[in-house]
């Protein structure tokens, strides 16, 4: 007897912002899967007209979890359009910055919206209600990763404060502006910066590493699940030069590509974004740069308001696994392959499994170490007295791009200023990558393609759906956008 | 007044031996019949045309901690009962939206709406929706319709959800609007206190949660003309600003990085009410002018068009 069902969960919670996932499951297994987002904001056309240096104020609010990396990437297309580049202060503590909110990124992600994945907590709201799934830890590990998520509500809150220091406040800081950054580094600032850092290192070395490594051994099939696609993306983050061109410059974590296992170079011309299957104007493929967004509710064939961002083409995962892999593998950083190596060994697992629901895991607890552990050295190259902003003018006409990393991965910011205003601006951030839907020529995204396949116990409570949701960290208020998913009904409509 | 807290109970439950298998079988009635003699107040967290940054925000008090708010009685004898919060819930899909639709049934009249980002009103809402109703996609403005007029009040939590905000930032995309401006429009009356901010201070949020429990609903002595508590957004930044002497001894930043008084470089601190100043941000560590970043104005209901542009260079070059 063959069972279908469509069930769609709208809201996903215990991510940032709307979306909700619709799914066909044929005698227990996903058949199909699409993604969207549920809000649509319209930021791009909020940005034209204004003043360059307004939009690095209004990039952070794209959102509030990841705002450094967009002040960043913002600063950045800023500055190449402007011809400068930051001063050496102004580098680091960009680097310092961005690198605390991505340890308070990563910390809220696996506790506060993954750990209920795989742990019951507390008979109470919000706790409950939840679906009832397979949570088998043995009761003293549950116990004590409840535990460890209450204690890392305060490790999350002192990342955000670490970020502070040097930001002026969290979400939404006030210090980075083109040129560099508005703050000095004074002895009182690095010193407690340091600290602050060395008891964040603890806490991942010593809670958040082990904690992760201890759920997949027992979820150890939560590696075999949520396989996205083969091929992966990063921009690379954390400047260590200043090249004028960004896609030269030195990174701690590498620029590259993954394609079939290998280490392969990237070219920011050949992004494209299709929108044959999104509420927009068709305009086939676009470069972002050239991109007019002209919202069209109603139109045939489209479920989604996230664009779908493709590569030559092809469909890329962007994220910590794309980090991790190309990092290790691009030769540039044997540092990043020894932390890996010593993290998979414990899990006795290999590293194609970082493509896999748990194995998107691992790679931010690595990460995360990985980025920390550095931050360690780049308080040292401060260069006190020195200036933290360089100077610049506004041009008429110029265009720019940033390209960096927010914690849940790629992200490009496309500036042009005409007449000294904003002409145009487009974001491809993350999760539009990762959460995009069906591309023009039909190829699914990344999670919709994790999904497929994917076994669901009881359609009326699909943990395992939540599961590989969850492990993508998506942020859709970034990202943006659906309205109706109506698609072809086949079998019954369940809305769960 | 109280018998046994959140925690307390939980705490009995571990000592008696009852662990995580039996807690999970417990009903829900249980628990809350176990806490009768505590006054609840159930807290229905909407997120609308926002970002989470003020979730995020809310989320770094540090006394109370979010663990208090979440399990203790942050005043004593008053438990607050966070049902519905889309960032920290377990629930997702129609099993969260129940716990709307049962908390709107069960305490109507005593839950408080907070609403977090601006309602999406163009084209009949589409731009932003939250669950389905028979295989339909509910606006988040319907949502609002549905539970705002039964809530005992209604908290505005960051600009968006006071005033529109960023959310309706020229052009308007998605004729985004305050909480306070939908109200007028739908003739809804249930009491509103703003608590704007981009993000808004933890403090602000609790402190105005407190006020509620203790002495009730803010009294028209309490807020001024644009809804928000006197005790937090009495003054302007500008009357106690760390860089106010500068002003008075005439030194002005010029270019980003200077030290000096920021209006040349467009500060909106002389007009923008909040005691960011005095209270200071992430637990006393910081705070915008305190980075050399100008105010921006992120308390006012004119936030952003009535504030750009944001950061300006005097003589047109920062050198």
């Amino acid at each position: 007897m063959s069972a279908t069902v469509r069930v769609k969960l709208d809201p996903i919670t215990r991510i940032e912002g709307h979306l909700s996932v619709e799914t066909v499951i044929e005698d227990g297994v996903v058949k199909e899967a699409r993604a969207g987002g549920t809000l649509y904001r319209g930021f791009e056309s909020i940005m034209q007209g204004h003043s360059p240096l307004d939009v690095i104020q209004f990039a952070q609010r794209f959102c509030g979890v990841c705002p450094t990396a967009h002040a960043i990437a913002s600063a950045q297309a800023l500055d190449t359009a402007f011809g400068i580049v930051p001063t050496e202060n102004g580098r680091v503590i960009r680097n310092l910055v961005g690198g605390a909110n991505w340890i308070q990124s990563h910390l809220l992600h696996f506790y506060t919206l993954s750990v209920l994945d795989y742990v019951p907590g507390p008979y109470a709201p919000p706790f409950i209600p939840r679906f009832e799934g397979d949570y088998r830890l043995p009761k003293a590990l549950n116990e004590q990763l409840m535990e460890h998520y209450i204690l890392a509500l305060s490790m999350r809150l002192k990342a955000h404060e670490l970020s502070a220091v040097f930001s002026g406040k969290m979400p939404h800081s006030a210090s980075i502006v083109p040129g560099g950054v508005t703050i000095q580094p004074t002895v009182d600032r690095v010193t407690t910066f340091l600290w602050r850092l060395r008891e964040l290192r603890n806490f991942i070395d010593n809670y958040y590493l082990p904690d992760v490594i201890a759920i997949a051994r027992v979820y150890q099939d939560g590696f075999e699940t949520g396989i996205g696609p083969s091929n992966l993306l990063t921009y690379g983050s954390y400047d260590l030069s200043l090249e004028p061109d960004v896609t030269k410059r030195k990174r701690l974590l590498q620029m590259g590509r993954l394609v079939d296992g290998e280490y392969r170079d990237f070219d920011p011309a050949r992004i494209t974004e299709e929108v044959r299957h999104s509420w927009y104007t068709d305009s086939g493929p676009t470069h972002p740069s050239e991109e007019v967004t002209v919202p069209m509710p109603g139109k045939t064939d489209a479920y989604s308001w996230v664009k779908a961002p493709r590569y030559d083409g092809e469909v890329y995962e962007v994220g910590p696994t794309a980090r991790v892999l190309c990092t290790a593998l691009s030769g540039e950083s044997p540092a990043m392959t020894e932390v890996t190596n010593q993290v998979l060994s414990e899990v006795r697992v290999a590293p194609d499994v970082l493509r896999s629901t748990l194995g998107r895991h691992l790679a931010r607890a690595i990460e995360t170490k990985f980025v920390a552990d550095a931050m360690q050295d780049w308080i040292m190259e401060f260069q006190l007295g020195q200036p933290v902003c360089a100077e610049f003018s506004i041009p008429d006409t110029a265009s720019g791009v940033g390209l960096w990393c927010a914690p849940r991965g790629a992200l490009g910011h496309w500036i042009q200023i005409e007449e000294g205003k904003v002409s145009r601006y487009q974001a491809i951030v993350p999760t539009t990558w990762n959460c995009s839907p069906r591309d023009d020529s039909g190829q699914p995204g990344p999670l919709e393609q994790a999904l497929e396949g994917l076994a669901v116990r009881d359609p009326d409570s699909p943990i395992e759906v939540l599961r590989v949701v969850h492990s993508y960290d998506p942020c859709v208020a970034c990202a943006i956008h659906v309205v109706d998913a109506r698609g072809n009904e086949r079998g019954t409509f369940r809305a769960v | 007044m109280s018998t046994v807290s959140r925690r307390e109970f939980m705490g009995w439950m571990g000592r008696a031996g009852v662990g995580a298998t039996l807690l999970e079988v417990i009903p829900f009635n249980i628990a809350r019949a176990l806490e009768a003699a505590i006054e609840e107040f159930p807290l229905l967290w909407l997120q609308l045309s926002n970002c989470s940054g003020c979730s995020v925000s809310v989320i770094n008090t540090i006394h109370p901690s979010i663990e208090n708010v979440l399990l203790d009685q942050i005043i004593p004898g008053y438990q607050l009962v966070l049902a519905f919060q889309q960032t920290v819930m377990a629930a997702s899909g129609e099993l969260a939206v129940k716990v709307l639709d049962r908390t709107h049934e069960e305490y109507k009249g005593r839950y408080v709406l907070i609403i977090e980002g601006a309602i999406p009103t163009r084209d009949g809402g589409v731009y932003g929706s939250l669950g389905e109703t028979a295989g339909k996609p509910v606006p988040l403005a319907d949502r609002v319709r549905t539970l705002a007029p039964d809530a005992m009040a209604v908290l505005c939590v960051g600009t968006c959800a006071a005033y529109g905000g960023i959310s309706a930032a020229k052009p308007n995309p998605s004729g985004c609007m305050g909480t306070g401006e939908f109200f007028k429009r739908e003739g809804i009356s249930t009491p509103i206190v703003n608590i704007p901010g981009c993000p808004p201070h933890p403090d602000w949020f609790i402190g105005t949660v407190a006020h509620i429990l203790l002495l009730g609903l803010p009294g028209a002595e309490d807020v001024d003309e644009h809804g928000r508590m006197k005790l937090f957004y009495g003054t302007t930044i500008h009357r106690s600003c760390t860089r106010r002497d500068y002003l008075d001894d005439g030194v002005m930043a010029q270019k980003p990085g200077d030290m000096g008084c920021l209006l040349e470089l467009g500060c909106k601190g002389p007009f923008t009410k909040a005691d960011c100043s005095r209270r200071s941000w992430n637990s006393g560590v910081n705070w915008c002018i305190g980075s050399g970043g100008p105010c921006i104005g992120c308390t006012d209901p004119s936030f952003p068009d009535g504030c750009c542009p944001l950061l300006v260079l005097p003589g047109g070059v920062s050198s």
